[in-house]
């Protein structure tokens, strides 16, 4: 099918993208403005990421974030490769089902209220909110997401390759070491860069969730903005884009990479 | 009497309600070419697997080498398989899937070197090391698989389908191939195949499966010209199929035709009266525009011609609509037949299988 595209295509195309992306190209914009009113262009420079280098206070939010998302992204993976073996290998056992549908809810339910939840459990237990909390929080999420991944690539996983393994004189415990883990190591990795990102922009889990002196890097975003919106916000958030861009990049890249790798 | 390589006795296994494997009992020697044939769902390939040890029979026993297979993990059994996906490890290379059983047995370095050396140039593979599994060809794939599974040196080496995902003209070749393989190194292969010239070409002893039970065990020519089963002498080649009843007379029971071909011969001994089928090969009908000479004969149309090449099909309808299927190699001297002639089909009573119905 050799379908002409008109203008009011091209039209519709353009007003879709602007409608997502204007926005964010004026924040990376206005990031490199002179002018230290945010509306006003007042010619190129990067004096804001150089201040941005010298505030105490932002530099300890993105190292609080960046370990949170870091530590968040490994439980979610070891978590989720775990979740996501017992779904695919397990067969059916009891509870199966409930067991799926409680895994994946975290996913739909209003994030408002899984972090009320997660503040109220911490309250109740008597766990003082601060850095590992947040650790904890994000990990519910990030698992989730970390689960439907695996389970993906796990669910089209040749057995016989694991039989081959096992045939050829190898242990179950050398076989998963030598043969399935490699083979499923591009979807976990995928699956910790998720949840590293999903914790590195979450706002509502944090604020829920974080005490004194572990505010993380968008609660801090948030929290000057109320004050006035400096353009080091502006440097800071485009920082923030660029790391996550990166961070889906090679995500998706390693998922991709599972789409010429089976056994054929 | 030496022990045989293999020794199954009334194993049985089912899946759920499914019997896969019914009570078989079989052998197979040193240095044997076996093959497992049967229809899809049969429990051929079940069969194997309780062999290679990844599934449990639920009764019966396993012998390989003399020694009880029960409670022995498929990682230390003295046999390896090819599996019909090939299963090769896809993140490693050609050299490393073929030297992984080597690894396992902890081996050093120097000498997998050497033997997966000696492996590739024995499947006509030298240079491929280094690549991929998804860089080769299917048939590449299949030389690899069967280098992997020889490599530890196994005393049965299971195939699964060996040359089913290959195309018509490699089948052969690799056929060839593998009966040249298992003739230079003098390990016992057991094929599992549905393919019925795959089994005769390369066998020397075949085991025909039906509903987890072993039909018959022979040779290929056995199992072609003498059928013990009806289900035998269907499932193999093609057979026309005649009604026929057994009688007693004077002279002991004889097998009278009812139906298009009119015959009346002694019964082999031990046929129980009653019906019977009579079963004769295509190439042994004998079909002529003139009466025949048969003791067993019967008259028709010819409704269909086929020119195969290296033989001719006919199909004749016989007066009451039945089909018989008369073939003859197109080397052959004869008369020429056409569609629409009116013939004479015949068979020899020695040419023909008797077998109860």
């Amino acid at each position: 099918m050799n379908r002409r595209i008109g203008a009011h295509h091209i039209a519709a195309l353009v007003a879709g993208f602007a409608f997502l992306y204007v926005p964010i190209a004026l924040l990376i914009l206005y990031s490199f403005n002179a002018s230290r009113l945010v509306t006003v262009w007042g010619g190129f420079s990067t004096r804001w990421y150089g201040e941005l280098l010298q505030n105490e206070q932002l530099l300890s939010s993105v190292w609080i974030s960046l370990r949170v998302a870091l530590l968040s992204g490994a439980f979610s993976a070891i978590l989720g490769t775990c979740a996501a073996y017992a779904l695919v290998r397990a067969g059916r056992f009891r509870g199966r089902t409930i067991f799926s549908a409680l895994l994946y809810s975290p996913m739909i339910m209003p994030e408002v209220i899984v972090g009320l939840a997660l503040l109220l459990f911490f309250v109740a237990i008597g766990l003082e909110r601060g850095f590992w909390t947040v650790v904890i929080a994000h990990t519910t999420v990030g698992m989730c997401f970390a689960t439907v991944v695996i389970h993906a690539r796990l669910a089209e996983f040749d057995r016989s390759l694991e039989e081959a393994a096992m045939d050829l004189g190898a242990t179950p415990a050398t076989t998963f070491r030598t043969v399935t883990l490699p083979i499923c190591a591009p979807a976990i990795v995928a699956a910790f860069l998720l949840a590293f990102t999903i914790s590195l922009d979450d706002f509502v889990l944090a604020s829920f969730t974080a005490g004194t002196g572990s505010t993380t890097l968008p609660m801090r975003i948030y929290s000057q903005v109320r004050l006035g919106v400096s353009p080091q916000i502006n440097a800071i958030s485009t920082l923030m884009i660029a790391a996550v861009a990166v961070m889906l990049c090679v995500a998706y890249f390693a998922i991709g990479r599972k789409g010429r790798a089976p056994a054929a | 009497m030496t022990e045989p390589l293999v020794r199954i006795e009334s194993v049985s296994k089912h899946f759920g309600i499914v019997q896969a494997v019914d009570q078989v009992s079989l052998q197979i020697d040193r240095g044997e070419f076996f093959a497992l044939l049967g229809p899809s769902g049969c429990g051929k390939t079940t069969l194997m697997r309780l062999l290679a040890g990844f599934e449990a029979p639920d009764t019966g026993r396993i012998f390989i080498d003399g020694e009880d297979m029960k409670d022995v993990p498929p990682y230390r059994r003295p046999v390896n398989m090819m599996f019909q996906s090939y299963a090769l490890f896809p993140h490693m290379s050609v050299a490393r899937n073929i030297g992984f059983g080597l690894l396992q047995q902890g081996l050093p370095r120097a000498e997998i070197d050497t033997r997966v050396a000696d492996l590739l140039r024995l499947v006509r593979l030298e240079g491929y090391g280094e690549r991929r599994p998804d860089q080769l060809s299917g048939g590449q794939k299949q030389r690899v698989a069967l280098a992997r599974a020889l490599a530890p040196r196994p005393k049965l080496l299971l195939l699964d389908e060996p040359l089913a995902a290959l195309d018509r003209k490699l089948r052969e070749e690799t056929q060839f191939e593998l009966m040249h393989v298992q003739r230079d190194l003098g390990i016992a292969f057991m094929v599992v195949t549905h393919d019925q010239d795959e089994a005769m070409a390369m066998a020397q002893r075949i085991a025909l499966m039906r509903a987890g039970c072993i039909e018959q065990i022979g040779d290929a020519r056995s199992i072609y010209e003498e059928p013990q089963t009806l289900f035998v002498a269907e499932f193999i080649g093609e057979i026309n199929l005649f009604d026929a009843n057994i009688v007693a007379s004077d002279a002991g029971p004889r097998v009278i035709g009812v139906g298009p071909l009119q015959f009346s011969f002694a019964a082999p001994a031990g046929m129980p009266a009653g019906f019977a089928k009579v079963a004769v090969r295509p190439e042994r009908m004998v079909m002529s525009h003139l009466r025949t000479a048969c003791a067993a004969e019967g008259e028709g149309i010819i409704a269909d011609h086929a020119w195969l090449g290296d033989i001719s099909v006919w199909r004749v309808s016989m007066g009451d609509g039945r089909i018989v299927r008369v073939s003859r190699g197109n080397a052959e001297a004869g008369a020429v037949f056409s569609r629409g002639d009116r013939v004479f089909v015949g068979f020899d009573p020695a040419s023909a299988r008797v077998l109860a119905s």
